[in-house]
């Protein structure tokens, strides 16, 4: 096809969707106040902001799923009122959502079919899915089952869902987050046939770069209230996070990695896991260590041993050979967590509402169940209950956690707060190695950044810190050193600065020939 | 005597069916009702005594389906409708069918009724052995794998029956979509009650003509453990109750036999089968994650 220039920005399209003055309360919360947002036929429009500013509110309210409280929806022209999804869908919105509201047990023709009206038989709709599936390289099979797909392949059944409704705008709310770099590649290429085909998307994210490579122009949102409207194109990824974040973003000072060879605090040695469960991935020899003063990250999909990984390094699944973990020298193999902390471990795991804390018990109470073994706020089996108090005061304080109220539940704080509460309970203890999950998953760029510094902070003041993380940006940013995870096995450790992301995004899909590569590079 | 052993299985076999086939639909829409065995008792005292007021044995079975569908909606508007606890519930609506049951039977009691008329189909069942084991039946017993086949074919072929088994899966998406999870919850647990009314009525009215306070006898657990042992599939419902329905002939049998096995140890094997195949379902995660309907028991809120 002979590239024809596209008609330039908005001057050419006729107005699709048009938004002016939406408020939404929740209470005494303000989620939009005064949001204003045009978007044209077939253009490719962000909307950006941190975790909080209301984005989720706004596209709910263009979707159907909420009523604002006040301000007009026009469109096509037309003042509309969106009553609710099915009328959204009848307009012609459609929406994929961050979490997938796929029907795991059921296939992709049948998931298919649960959204369209119904009429058409499944042999006749699973023929379609395969049309336009490979009219935009889609790559869906409509008889696969749901559970046996990968989480991009996915991602694309609930595009293929929405797009066989024909509509003319197709909401993504943070497609990305879940992808390979390479899987977000052929989203893209995927997202610009179907703009180049007049259906206007609208793109929700806080991946500044995205933002950049795909979408012509970005709608900024900073505590439900409209920032502007920019021509992506002409801006960098700092004005952009600036405008999001409201005063300007500190970078993270390029950290002065450790000379040499320092010593290694977290030594594992092949690290073998059988498949506990049908659902689990075995761990394959997995060597590696960690030195004091570095963070070494650990890259990888979801799901390709992190949680096992994970497990075996804080004492939850413990093997029974002697020698294999070691702190500083000391055999833990076979200790629990709790022993494993008095020897110097701290750790975070991914999840923060239920593992890392309890939803339902205060801050207090959270910062103890990390602490009893540590002597400070137990004595002879009693807990001293002010300690425990002053104890979450302090990390709340040091860490500027934002409460609600005094020694408030876990569960009142916002996943952000949260976050930096779980990573700041531990961090306070100095540990001498520390192991992180995701430790900014879903948090805004404020919290993030103020995470990131902290943990390099701890490593700079001679700790070892272990970050598994499936965020590329993010091993970028402040990894010194990095390894693959795939498929239970852990490729040998690279310096961060001589590799580059495409190097890593294949090895992170187990490309052997990419391995060689990444190995010839290193070389 | 071979013959009327096999007679006698199938026959014993036709309330599991209908009871673990209704629940089977239930559970299909992510709803664990542990109260068949209540259902099944309001089911059996209503169906006889109606049939021996009325003298009508057709009455009789439609009232022992309505007395479960009623127990049934009374389950729903609990669980559904003030979202309490499916397994308290459940075991609530037993204890309470159960009690329930043995005031209204109490006046039944002593009295005696004659079975449903025999569809004898003519010719056919003057075959020997075949005719007599497979076309001498009474209606339910008929009823009964004509349910079944259209069980299956509602779930796979019918779009009514993708949206069941879409909300059992995933409420939250299914809500999303803009189908009324608690609305299709109800409907499946109203006809989960009427089949279990259904299997009910069969106890009294065709397997031993009078009416005995508990006759169910422990069969609304073994049709529970049946949906399981059939891992949600209708077809293996059935084989699943020849099966038990086998073993329950068999401790009789055994009994006036004289086997040495104790009788206890017979009852426990529906059970002993259940648990095995609830491990062998477990250990292949393909099969388990295409056929165990995944929001099974649990409350669902619309508001989140």
């Amino acid at each position: 096809m002979i590239a024809t220039p596209r008609p330039s920005r908005n001057q050419s399209r006729s107005v699709l969707l048009n938004a002016s003055g939406i408020c939404k309360h929740f209470g005494d919360f303000t989620a939009n106040d005064d949001v204003s947002f045009s978007i044209g036929e077939g253009e490719i429009h962000a909307l950006l902001g941190e975790n909080g500013a209301g984005k989720s509110t706004f596209v709910k309210m263009v979707y159907g799923l909420l009523q604002p409280d006040s301000g007009q929806i026009e469109w096509r022209g037309q003042p509309t009122v969106i009553r609710s999804p099915q009328h959204a869908r009848e307009l012609g919105i459609g929406m994929v959502f961050q979490h997938f509201s796929l029907f795991q047990a059921l296939t992709v023709a049948e998931n298919i079919a649960l959204a369209l009206p119904p009429g058409e038989s499944l042999a006749d709709l699973a023929d379609r899915v395969r049309r336009m599936s490979a009219e935009y390289g889609i790559g869906v099979d409509p008889d696969a089952r749901v559970h046996n797909l990968s989480v991009g392949q996915q991602q694309r059944v609930e595009i293929v869902r929405c797009l066989l409704q024909d509509p003319s705008l197709l909401i993504m709310d943070e497609p990305t987050s879940v992808l390979t770099p390479q899987e977000t590649g052929q989203l893209f290429d995927v997202l610009r046939r179907f703009s180049e085909a007049g259906v206007a998307i609208l793109f929700i994210s806080h991946k500044l770069e995205e933002i950049r490579a795909l979408t012509e122009r970005a709608t900024v949102l900073r505590r439900g209230r409209n920032v502007g409207t920019v021509d992506t194109a002409g801006q960098s990824s700092k004005q952009l996070a600036e405008m999001m974040v409201g005063d300007s973003v500190g970078d993270i000072a390029g950290q002065a990695r450790p000379d040499g060879q320092t010593t290694a605090l977290l030594e594992v040695a092949s690290l073998v896991r059988p498949a506990g469960t049908a659902f689990a991935t075995p761990l394959r020899q997995i060597s590696f260590a960690a030195r004091a003063g570095e963070v070494l990250g650990i890259a990888g999909i979801a799901g390709n041993g992190q949680d096992e990984l994970m497990e075996a390094l804080i004492g939850e699944w413990r093997g029974r050979d002697a020698d294999v973990i070691r702190i500083d020298g000391v055999d833990i193999t076979r200790e629990g967590p709790s022993r494993r902390r008095q020897l110097g471990l701290g750790f975070v795991p991914e999840e923060r509402n239920g593992h890392a804390a309890v939803p339902n018990m205060t801050l207090a109470d959270n910062a103890l169940l990390t602490s009893h073994s540590l002597g400070r706020v137990v004595t002879r089996g009693l807990v001293d209950a002010d300690a425990t108090r002053a104890m979450a005061a302090e990390v709340a304080g040091a860490f500027d956690v934002r409460l609600p109220q005094e020694n408030p539940m876990a569960s009142a704080l916002s996943g952000g707060n949260l976050q930096k509460f779980v990573v700041g309970r531990e961090i306070s203890k100095r540990p001498r190695v520390f192991i992180v999950s995701q430790p900014t998953w879903g948090v805004d760029v404020g919290a993030a950044l103020s995470i990131r510094t902290a943990i390099l902070d701890l490593a700079a003041s001679g700790s070892a810190v272990v970050m598994i993380s499936q965020d590329l940006e993010e091993i970028f940013t402040i990894s010194h050193r990095v390894a693959v995870l795939y498929d239970g096995a852990l490729s040998e450790a690279m310096v961060t600065a001589d590799v580059t992301p495409e190097r890593l995004g294949l090895l992170m899909g187990g490309s052997a020939a990419a391995a060689g590569l990444a190995a010839e590079a290193q070389a | 005597m071979l013959e009327d052993l096999i007679l006698t299985v199938l026959m014993t076999s036709v309330p599991l069916v209908y009871a673990a086939t209704g629940e089977l639909i239930v559970e299909r829409s992510g709803v664990l009702n542990l109260g068949v065995e209540g259902m099944m008792l309001m089911g059996a005292v209503s169906a006889f005594g109606i049939a021996m007021v009325s003298g009508s044995l057709v009455l009789g079975v439609i009232a022992g389906g309505l007395a479960g569908m009623l127990t049934a909606a009374l389950f729903g508007i609990l669980v559904l409708g003030f979202a309490t606890n499916q397994v308290a519930t459940g075991l609530a609506l037993t204890i309470f069918g159960a009690g329930l049951s043995g005031l209204l039977g109490a006046p039944l009691i002593g009295h005696a009724i004659e079975g449903l008329p025999v569809l004898r189909i003519p010719f056919l069942s003057e075959l020997p052995t075949v005719g007599k084991l497979v076309f001498s039946h009474d209606l339910m017993a008929y009823g009964a794998v004509i349910l079944v086949a259209a069980v299956a074919y509602f779930l796979k072929r019918t779009r009514a029956g993708l949206v069941l088994r879409a909300i059992g899966d995933n409420h939250d998406s299914a809500h999303a979509l803009g189908y009324s999870v608690l609305g299709v919850r109800f409907m499946a647990v109203l006809f989960g009650g009427l089949m279990a009314g259904f299997g009910g009525a069969y106890l009294p009215l065709m397997l031993t003509p009078h009416w005995a306070e508990g006759m169910t006898a422990g069969r609304g657990w073994i049709a529970l453990a049946l949906v399981v042992f059939a891992s949600w599939m209708p077809w293996r419902v059935l084989v699943g109750a020849l099966i038990f329905g086998g073993i329950t002939i068999m401790q009789l049998a055994g009994q006036a036999r004289g086997w040495t096995i104790p009788s206890q140890f017979l009852s426990m094997l529906p059970y002993l089968a259940t648990i095995v195949v609830l491990v062998l379902i477990s250990r292949n995660r393909e099969f388990s994650l295409a056929n165990s309907p995944a929001c099974l028991g649990r409350a669902f809120h619309a508001g989140k």
